[in-house]
């Protein structure tokens, strides 16, 4: 009879309809176990401890610090004594209002940060009073704390990541720090480690209400590794306090390895204005300040005329090209015609005859102008030779970038055909019409990290190591890496010319450089240069520019300085460079009378003169 | 007497309900667990409050067990009034909880008279039915009947609590066991499919369907010289209700009626408003997997997601902490008590008895099937408990009377 089974048959097949949905969505289906673990579990990151960061002697430059987010959740406050926060957080009572409204309008139920990196010292303050305030509690960071105040410009800094890059770097969480320039970036993927997580049990409305399954899944965070830098910081210390109250740079390298002992830039700022809640403040008064640029690495990004220093690579590429020779004489009569009507100045005497060392050491720029012309006239067309004479530029580091383990770079220029064709249109153009290359002035660009580095490869007879940051103790990965980029100039041709440098400090024009017991080798340098002011190209005072090695047999420090309107190389540039040389050969300074006038002196006044929207004279 | 009654006594259906009273204890542990609180029976706690009206069953049992079924079927018209004025009352001295006033409060506990009023209409039904000269094939008899339990429905409905009322309508497997004409069971089960389909798909293409398969089943059975005109009658009637349940349906429907039924249909998908109930719960019951994730271990469960959790939702617990196996033997359990008490009624000579069980065991169904249908998101959302396992003491206490009342009449049917 079917009446007797018409419940039993709905009992029976609701019971397998269940089983049937039962089945797929608990065995066939395996999206759930993702949705419940989203839903409920709360991956959170634990962040490790950036590595530090050494200098070549194993001074500690970079370390950590905690500090403290002031966290809240506004559902357990309970009345507190408003009047005690805010005063101790330093704001305003509408402040804490709108801070405490914005807070709860993200959740009422879970926390939020009120105020944000609260150093250690002034939490201790506040600790003992905490149990007045329910509902809030200490967070604890970790952020940079440096223990000099050189190098920023090398260090670079961190901040929070922001919510624009998460989108780009996924492995990222908002608030997560991540290093902003120079090593701190470069080396992110080292100094940052790996983060770890615990898991946290959620409830529905999203609050932590006990360990996931007892931390089985939580992992460790893994520290950072450290880094050791190439730098000597005591020598970056000497060349900032060198530098002070004057602008522009200082690269020296150790000629042998390639590593950077020193990256100077003037001004510049203490890391320690870019650590903790003055950031943000901080920051921006140093972008603000658009005149004196203190987050412009001038010794990496500043474009400049060589001036003389660049007469030194002319010599060896006219000697490697055989259209001079050591003894090759150009006469020089305060000057020269170098084309009808176009007179090249020079400090020799009427009557001068140079040969190449006393050429290099009296920085003659007729001499260097014949020479030039010689080399760009070699061939039956100006473009060939100066397709040549680009190619030897090129492979001493210049026109191009590095390629040393900082962020940020320019590349200098090197004019080549295409640039005087647009010029000066194809075929009008002679080794006269771009004289000026011989002495460095002209169209050529470099950064004074490239002057440092082709004076390296000259103090290393004909090769440089690609300047770097980070100190390499492997030595076969260390060779890998920096193998020799040789240039194009055989090594005998560089005796005549290290003579000249070496003759400039003992008798030519940067005896103030001369120190007792080391052969130093250097170049004077001094460069026009202009800007515009109120629409007219105006000139300023030339820069003080010096490129030096020493000692002169196995160079152990190679450098280039320059110093913005210094007027001359001798002036500024050179006693620089000596003292630098002289602190790191000798690890301490002697001559304190010219320590102290480089140490006092101030160009100030100088930078003031454009500003002041009076006529004023230059190179004084 | 009584060791008589020990061995008539169906064992089988004591053993599941203490099982399943006993896994429910264990789930509303789970569902109400916080840490730091250790599993008590203090009556403060959700769970102690639950196992003492548990214990109160218990110690009543043998008090049901041994009065003489007569004792139901002379007074359960009395028992019926007796309900009815209580569903009345609350229109007076009722508590209005989450919006439907449907318990009397005395102290801290909560008494909710529909709850009883299934018993006392089960036994209504059944004495209605013993009745000599009674045939539901007539009109009046029927009328009579749908009457009996169209009062506490309504009386339900203004509470209003319509998964309650709904689940008088698992008596009419007992109108359909009791002769009801079974041509009643297929106009129900086609105004069903009507509905759905209409839903899903719309009026025009249901009637094409219908128009076929009615002429398909008019071609089959032409021998039997059948006229043509209650085909085209009955055809006729479909396509008027295809037409008017589009026009029911987004006219006299409340928006949170179509919402609950577009939800399970797969018309709208909507996880956080009105179906966040339904997509925790199968979240929570996937999640589960094949062996669950253990008990006290479910993180849905932890974290309250889904809401009326050791009340109505209680069912999504235990898909996540107990998984496939402990969900799949829990339905298989619930099947096994129905079959048995159909079993048994089937048994029964005495009709009022007989009817009585079937009842119950219809109640049990309609219980059964919306609750788990409706965690499962097969259903569309309807409050009501799952018999024996969710919290609830009035749900507890009736469901163990009902349960009490069967084995009696089953131990006396051998007498």
């Amino acid at each position: 009879m079917i009446r007797k089974f018409v419940l039993l048959s709905f009992t029976l097949l609701s019971s397998l309809m269940f089983l049937v949905q039962l089945l797929s969505l608990q065995i066939f289906n395996q999206n759930y176990d993702e949705l419940s673990l989203n839903n409920a579990v709360e991956k959170r990151p634990v962040y490790p401890p950036r590595g530090l960061i050494y200098d070549r002697n194993g001074i500690l430059l970079v370390a950590n610090q905690p500090v403290y987010d002031l966290m809240v959740i506004p559902e357990d406050i309970k009345v507190f004594d408003t009047l005690e926060l805010i005063s101790y957080l330093e704001i305003s009572k509408e402040e804490i209002i709108k801070r405490l409204r914005n807070v709860k309008q993200f959740s009422s139920k879970r926390p939020s940060a009120i105020s944000r990196q609260i150093s250690k010292e002034k939490r201790a303050l506040f600790q003992e009073k905490m149990w007045k305030y329910t509902g809030f509690y200490f967070q604890k960071k970790t952020i940079r704390d440096y223990t000099l105040p050189i190098a920023s410009n090398i260090l670079g800094y961190t901040s929070e990541i922001n919510s624009a890059e998460l989108k780009t770097k996924n492995d990222y969480d908002l608030g997560e720090m991540i290093g902003r320039q120079g090593i701190e970036k470069t080396y992110e993927t080292i100094l940052r480690g790996k983060k770890g997580f615990q898991f946290f049990q959620k409830d529905r409305f999203n609050r932590i209400i006990g360990s996931y399954e007892e931390g089985k899944y939580d992992s460790k965070p893994e520290t950072g590794e450290n880094i050791t830098l190439t730098i000597d910081a005591e020598l970056q210390t000497y060349g900032a306090s060198l530098m002070q109250n004057k602008r522009g740079g200082i690269v020296a390298i150790e000629p042998l390895t390639g590593e950077v002992l020193a990256l100077v830039t003037a001004p510049s700022y203490d890391p320690n204005l870019l650590v903790g809640n003055k950031r943000s403040k901080n920051f921006r008064t140093l972008v603000n300040d658009t005149i004196a640029k203190p987050l412009f690495d001038r010794g990496l990004q500043a474009e400049y005329s060589p001036g003389s220093p660049f007469k030194t690579l002319n010599a060896l590429i006219a000697l490697q090209e055989n259209v001079i020779t050591s003894q090759t004489i150009f006469s020089c009569n305060q000057g020269h015609f170098y084309a009808k009507g176009a007179f090249m100045k020079c400090h020799c005497q009427v009557g001068t005859r140079n040969n190449l060392l006393k050429g290099v050491y009296n920085s003659c720029n007729s001499y260097f102008a014949k020479t030039y012309a010689k080399i760009i006239g070699k061939d039956s067309t100006a473009s060939f030779g100066l397709d040549r004479w680009k190619t030897h530029l090129e492979q001493f580091g210049l026109g191009n970038y590095l390629g040393y383990d900082l962020p940020i770079g320019k590349k200098g220029f090197i004019p080549g055909n295409s640039y005087y064709d647009r010029w000066y249109q194809k075929g009008r153009w002679g080794p006269s019409t771009i004289i000026s290359n011989a002495i460095g002035q002209g169209e050529i660009l470099t950064t004074p990290i490239q002057m440092a580095n082709f004076t390296a490869a000259i103090a290393n007879r004909g090769y440089y190591i690609k300047p770097h940051f980070k100190k390499l103790n492997n030595k076969i990965l260390r060779d890998s890496l920096f193998n020799k980029s040789h240039t194009l100039i055989e090594a005998r041709h560089f005796e005549t010319v290290i003579e000249g440098m070496h003759q400039v400090v003992e008798k030519g024009t940067a005896k103030v450089a001369k120190i007792q017991g080391i052969e130093v080798c250097g170049k004077t340098g001094t460069a026009e240069n202009f800007i515009r002011l109120n629409g007219e190209k105006t000139q300023l005072t030339d820069h003080s520019i010096f490129v030096a090695f020493a000692p002169k047999k196995n160079p152990k420090i190679a450098l280039a300085v320059f110093v913005e309107n210094g007027y001359w190389g001798a002036r500024w540039a050179a006693p620089i460079a000596s003292l630098m040389i002289e602190k790191y050969l000798n690890g301490k300074v002697k001559r304190t009378w010219l320590e102290n006038r480089m140490l006092n002196g101030s160009l100030i006044s100088e930078y003031m003169k454009p500003l002041s929207g009076m006529p004023f004279k230059i190179n004084e | 007497m009584n060791n008589t009654l020990f061995f008539r006594l169906d064992w089988i259906s004591v053993l599941i309900y203490i099982c399943l009273v006993s896994f429910g204890l264990l789930n509303i542990y789970s569902a109400t667990y916080q840490q730091n609180i250790l599993m008590s029976f203090n009556l403060s706690t959700v769970v102690g409050k639950q196992f003492w009206i548990f214990i109160g069953c218990v110690i009543i049992s043998p008090f049901v067990l041994y009065i003489k079924s007569n004792f139901f079927e002379h007074l359960s018209y009395i028992f019926y009034a007796i309900s009815i004025l209580s569903l009345l009352g609350l229109f007076a001295f009722g508590q209005k909880i989450s919006g439907a006033t449907s318990w009397y409060t005395i102290g801290s506990l909560g008494l909710q008279p529909a709850e009883f009023t299934k018993i006392t209409t089960a036994l209504v039904v059944a004495k209605f039915l013993s009745g000599i000269q009674t045939d539901i094939r007539k009109r009046n008899y029927l009328f009579k009947i749908l009457l009996l339990v169209f009062i506490p429905v309504i009386l339900i409905l203004l509470q209003p609590d319509p998964g309650s009322a709904f689940v008088f309508f698992g008596l009419f497997f007992v109108l359909m066991r009791e002769g009801l004409d079974l041509k009643w069971l297929f106009f129900g089960l086609g105004l069903i499919v009507i509905f759905i389909t209409t839903l899903v798909l719309n009026p025009l293409i249901v009637c094409l369907g219908i128009g076929l398969i009615i002429f398909i089943i008019y071609r089959l059975i032409k021998k039997s010289n059948n006229k043509l005109n209650p085909f085209l009658i009955s055809l006729g009637a479909c396509v008027c209700f295809s037409f008017s349940v589009d026009f029911i349906f987004n006219s006299v429907f409340e928006q949170r009626h179509r919402d609950r039924f577009n939800i399970i249909l797969g018309l709208e998908t909507d996880t956080k408003g009105i179906g966040y109930n339904i997509n925790q719960s199968k979240i929570a019951i996937g999640s589960g997997g094949f062996s669950g994730k253990g008990y006290l271990n479910g993180t849905q469960t932890k974290g309250n997601f889904v809401p009326e959790q050791h009340t109505d939702y209680i069912f999504s617990t235990i898909g996540e902490e107990w998984g496939f196996l402990g969900s799949s033997l829990l339905i298989c359990l619930f099947t096994l008590l129905i079959f048995r008490i159909i079993y048994r009624a089937e048994k029964q000579s005495n009709i009022f008895r007989r009817v009585y069980c079937y009842a119950f065991a219809s109640m049990l169904f309609i219980h059964f099937f919306i609750n788990i249908g409706m965690t499962l998101g097969l259903v569309p959302t309807v409050g009501i408990p799952l018999p024996f396992i969710s919290y609830g003491g009035s749900s507890l206490m009736a469901f163990s009377l009902m349960l009490f009342i069967y084995l009696n009449f089953d131990s006396q049917r051998l007498l």
